[in-house]
């Protein structure tokens, strides 16, 4: 059963400048759509991953999910409750205590202030629960040790930051962790420790994640199931297996092509042409179609809806 | 050889401090070659930027180089002073740096800031200047190079804007071009646009290329040779293949080993234990040793070996063997 789902979801920012300065250049409202149309469902207990780069939408699905932003149109329902659109409060604040965040910067999502005890079990502090000896278990659970529970954030290294931010994330016990590019910020071997934790922590306590993250590799290693986001329009659903072996979507081939190779010695890549659309404006019909190799007429015109081929969900007119 | 463009012999970075003296760099030594591209890779802290920052002179006080010599094209340069290095900076070394943003001029038009350069440095009439502004802009790829020489850099996308730096960084023409992490802040598709660029322009003009990055998978596809930095140490130096295909130090076994790989599947990835030793904790002997699998009572009395061509800075290196 899924955990979550997510219909037609649709955020738009008004990005316009002050109401004096548009009457007096005489200019429109801008409207920028982050995220347009976006369809998937999450599965209990696996990993679902939104890959995209800058600007293609996936922290802003990332904050709708845990309802930090309300969707412009469309719904995300967690486990058939929406949070944006429920009149219920305690179905709200049940759901909700199912639901936490780790954010990329371990840096600037700890308060300085506060000892890392009172940061870990604040979740649970907050809904009146009983918190006693809760942070030093889980502080043990991420690998660290009980005497860490006395000190502040300042102690510790990017890569400890980070195991503190998922022992957060675990207190109030939830079923749900939306991880926006948790290892971005880390260097390579201590993002190879978050990594295992984060997938040890997935068997032990039956979690669901959300991954969001802009490299390949990550969630190539992690995903059960893989969203590519391009402009904020999901192009191409799969299982890492297929949308690595059988990619479908020209984006997405794009984006695999271009990516450095660990064994690509001396590889002389094309280049993708051009880059991201501004989101502002986005070109008519297929958001891709002004870099895509294959692009045709219909293209141009009308925008593509996203359709089964195999195991595959793929947003192109031409792919087959 | 003739054609060794920068040499780094023992290089120390030191750094006085109230607790004492950190090195950041200690005792690096490599060569880089006209037309090569040479990888420095490590963790960050690892001092490699540090090592860059010290061959064009840009160490912030109270850092400063406590040993060694750095030559470009023969001529010692470490001990330049003021205006010698300034004529140096920009005319024989070029710089790109990680943020393109930040490393322009907001208030000056790109133009302008290409044709400073270049009347600093080269003798040449501005309208002269002008003219290879234009050029310089068309050889980095900016379309209509011709109307966009007016524009000011808010008005470029991130990737032009890292484009607009590696123009003006080539524009006087430098013998050796330093990109610090030229990439890390640019997409997938970007970096791979930029990674073609600079790949492009060394060969064609035989430029020596000192490519500062933690992205194994950018050294692997751009880099001729690489040196891998731990704790402000060489850990291993050598043609880019045989280090990450057959790394002999264990700490470059490790870094390749702990990034994930198509081929792995969802196995769990390799671990290196701990953490990269604050710089006023580096620990006796080889500084890779608490962290080390293979780590013997020599690794923690001894310092690790000097470090040739080809070799890693290890007692104990690792048999040729492939990484899975």
């Amino acid at each position: 059963m899924s955990l979550i789902s997510v219909k037609s979801l649709t955020r738009v920012f008004d990005v316009s400048k002050p109401w004096l300065n548009r009457v007096i250049e005489r200019r429109a409202k801008s409207l920028l759509t982050a995220v347009s149309e976006v369809d998937f469902e999450v599965a209990e207990r696996s990993t679902y991953a939104l890959v995209g780069e800058s600007g293609s939408g996936k922290s802003t699905i990332g904050r709708m999910l845990v309802g930090l932003l309300t969707p412009t149109s469309g719904r995300v329902e967690i486990n058939g409750v929406s949070l944006a659109t429920e009149t219920d409060a305690s179905k709200i604040d049940l759901i909700r205590s199912d639901i936490q965040m780790i954010f990329q910067d371990p840096f600037a999502s700890l308060n300085p202030r506060w000892r890392v005890r009172d940061i870990i079990v604040e979740p649970v502090v907050a809904r009146g629960g009983d918190a006693t000896g809760l942070a030093e278990k889980l502080l043990e659970q991420v690998g660290l040790s009980a005497l860490d529970a006395g000190k502040f954030p300042h102690e510790f290294s990017g890569g400890q930051r980070q195991r503190i931010c998922i022992a957060r994330a675990l207190s109030s016990e939830p079923k749900l962790i939306v991880c926006d590019e948790p290892t971005s910020a880390l260097d390579v071997s201590v993002q190879a420790q978050v990594l295992n934790l984060m997938s040890d922590l997935k068997d032990n306590f039956g979690l669901t994640y959300v991954l969001i993250s802009h490299d390949l590799t990550v969630v190539q290693h992690m995903a059960d199931r893989i969203g590519v986001l391009y402009l904020g329009r999901l192009v191409e659903e799969a299982s890492p297996e297929d949308l690595f072996a059988n990619t479908k979507h020209p984006y997405t081939k794009m984006l695999l092509e271009a990516a450095p190779r660990m064994d690509g010695f001396g590889r002389e890549v094309q280049p993708p042409e051009g880059e991201i659309p501004d989101p502002i404006n986005p070109p008519t019909g297929c958001a891709f179609h002004p870099r895509c190799p294959i692009s045709t007429d219909i293209c141009r015109k009308d925008r593509p809806v996203m359709r089964s081929l195999n195991n595959t969900r793929v947003a192109c007119h031409l792919a087959e | 050889m003739s054609d060794i463009v920068l040499s780094i012999r023992g290089l120390s970075v030191e750094i006085p401090n109230r607790a004492g003296i950190v090195k950041p760099v200690d005792g690096v030594s490599y060569d880089i070659h006209a037309g090569e591209i040479l990888g420095v890779v490590g963790e960050s802290g690892a001092g490699k930027s540090m090592a860059g920052n010290a061959v064009i002179g840009l160490l912030t006080p109270p850092a400063h180089i406590a040993a060694g010599e750095i030559r470009l094209n023969g001529n010692r340069i470490d001990l330049l002073k003021g205006e010698d290095m300034r004529r140096l900076r920009g005319k024989q070394i070029g710089m790109v740096f990680q943020d393109p943003l930040t490393s322009l001029n907001p208030l000056l038009s790109i133009g302008d800031q290409l044709t400073e350069t270049m009347l600093t440095h080269l003798d040449i009439s501005c309208g002269e200047a002008n003219k290879r502004a234009i050029a310089a802009l068309e050889e980095v790829g900016i379309p209509g190079a011709a109307e966009r020489i007016d524009s000011y850099p808010h008005e470029f996308s991130g990737g032009m804007r890292q484009r607009v730096v590696i123009a003006l960084a080539l524009c006087a023409e430098p013998s050796l071009i330093i990109a610090d992490e030229p990439t890390t802040a640019l997409d997938v598709s970007v970096q791979a646009q930029i990674i073609a660029l600079l790949k492009r322009l060394c060969r064609d003009r035989g430029t020596a290329v000192m490519l500062i990055t933690h992205d194994m998978g950018v050294i692997a596809e751009a880099a001729d040779r690489v040196a891998v930095m731990y704790a402000g140490r060489l850990a291993e130096l050598g043609n880019v293949r045989d280090v990450l295909t057959a790394p002999r130090h264990p700490y470059t076994f490790g870094l390749m080993a702990s990034t994930p790989l198509a081929s792995q599947g969802k196995a769990r990835l390799h671990q290196i234990e701990g953490a990269m030793p604050r710089l006023n904790k580096v620990p006796e002997g080889c500084p890779f040793n608490p962290r080390c699998a293979y780590a013997q009572d020599k690794c923690r009395a001894a310092p690790a070996p000097q470090i040739t061509d080809g070799h890693a800075a290890c007692w104990f290196p690792m048999a040729v063997e492939k990484v899975s």
